[in-house]
């Protein structure tokens, strides 16, 4: 049996479990905890460790999804998550651009681990206060080459595309390297 | 017992505040990856600093404060032999060359830029050890912890911005195409330019630092600056050992085609999700 991975990284509650979920053929493994600090209440619960999502291809493929814990404090897991990924989504909260400037350095650590593909979800696009993608662009410096994709976590078609995005890139580089 | 810890735990800024509070004597070193700092302190105050092995005689710290030209410190280095920083500052003040109050702001300066630069460390061992003084032939000042936690506090902020924004130094540079935009008509600072002449996609930023003699914060600060003007972008350096991303994964080693292959297999997949 093959086993490839995806890892599915960005801030605090920018939508990563919600995201694997929509996907994921089994129940998420998530280790969730109750949020403890006031700063961070803007949601019940919160990643610790990791997301753990599993699409089966075929009967000798699997790929697993990896969601990242959002909370600075666990960033020691990234570089764990990072180790042998096809490619990694950064999820932004399109309604919170508070988190834009690290989502931006999550970004530069991933790519800085290791410089797989990547795409850029630009998550809770149905909410009235998102940011239209063009803005997001300027405000997370992202060139006019790197996949920025309207997103809504739960909504599974809308997954699909951001993971579809991502392998089209995974393979258009495959190509470039064998031209 | 000597107070010991790593600065992950206990911070710079936790660590002068509880010298302050506590009205200690003695001496700090903090054991950074690449450096050492030693700190003296008398009563709760800054006394005198040293960073690693540079030179921090009072002569070439007049220097570098501009109080000295590079010949008389040239002069002074030569034929001064072992003379100690008391009697040079006493013959220097004798001479009617300087005043007390020059020799003691110059070393004020030098010794809170130690501080300072202590303050942008996230690591390292440190060890305090009680009722340990400057070494005699040294001249000392009292300067109050307070303003330099606060001044460190406002750096630390600024240090851990510019981490944010650059964690790694180990990527190097690359001009950004903008037809339109013409470098040489850009103010830019000398220290920017000696920058700007190394940017090349197989210098690494921690290569420029070097290169110009410039520590993290610095060269951090001036790739900001270019990187907010949107002259330059970052970039994987060149001639690094390119990790293509299917050949990093645990499970599988195949040709090219198979790689191409499972990729398709998961597009299918997903579209029939």
């Amino acid at each position: 049996m093959q086993t490839v991975k995806m890892v599915v990284t960005g801030p605090f509650n920018a939508g990563k479990t919600e995201f694997i979920r929509s996907v994921s053929e089994i129940n998420v493994v998530s280790t969730e905890r109750k949020i403890s600090t006031a700063a961070e209440r803007v949601k019940e619960t919160t990643t610790v460790a990791m997301d753990f999502g599993r699409i089966t291809v075929d009967e000798d493929l699997v790929l697993y999804l990896f969601g990242t814990p959002g909370q600075k404090r666990f960033d020691f897991m990234w570089e764990i998550l990072s180790e042998g990924m096809l490619g990694f989504v950064v999820m932004v909260d399109s309604t919170r651009p508070e988190t834009f400037r690290e989502a931006r350095s999550i970004l530069e650590t991933f790519r800085a681990y290791a410089p797989t593909p990547y795409v850029v979800a630009a998550n809770k696009q149905d909410l009235e206060s998102a940011w239209e993608v063009d803005d997001m662009r300027i405000a997370l410096r992202l060139d006019s080459r790197v996949k920025l994709i309207r997103c809504i976590a739960a909504d599974k078609e809308s997954v699909k595309t951001v993971l579809l995005e991502l392998l089209y890139s995974i393979l258009a580089e495959m190509e470039e390297l064998q031209s | 017992m000597a107070l010991k810890g790593n600065l992950r735990d206990f911070t710079v800024t936790q660590l002068l505040n509880l010298i302050s509070l506590a009205h200690k004597t003695g001496s700090l070193v903090v054991e950074g990856p690449d450096e050492a700092v030693l700190v003296y302190f008398r009563e709760g105050k800054l006394a005198y600093a040293q960073n690693g092995q540079e030179d921090n005689s009072l002569a070439t710290i007049l220097f570098k404060s501009k109080k000295l030209s590079a010949t008389q410190h040239q002069i002074i280095k030569q034929r001064a032999g072992n003379i100690s920083d008391k009697e040079l500052g006493l013959l220097l003040i004798n001479a009617s060359y300087l005043t007390q109050q020059d020799i003691l702001s110059s070393l004020q300066t030098y010794f809170t830029g130690v501080i300072n630069h202590l303050f942008t460390w996230a690591d390292g061992l440190f060890s305090f050890e009680n009722d340990v003084t400057p070494p005699p032939d040294k001249i000392t000042v009292r300067v109050s912890l307070e303003n330099l936690i606060m001044e460190g506090t406002r750096r630390l902020r600024e240090w851990e911005h510019l981490q944010d924004e650059i964690p790694s130094l180990e990527m190097a540079l690359k001009f950004i195409d903008r037809p339109g935009v013409n470098l040489r008509n850009v103010n830019l600072s000398v220290e920017e330019w000696k920058v700007v002449s190394y940017i090349n996609p197989r210098n690494t930023m921690r290569q420029i630092a070097r290169a110009n003699k410039m520590n993290d914060m610095e060269i951090r600060k001036i790739v900001y600056g270019l990187l907010q003007a949107g002259l330059v972008e970052i970039i994987r350096p060149e001639g690094a050992p390119a990790i293509t991303p299917v050949s990093r994964q645990p499970t599988q080693s195949g040709s090219q085609e198979e790689q191409v292959s499972l990729i398709n297999r998961l597009i299918r997949r997903i579209r029939s999700l």
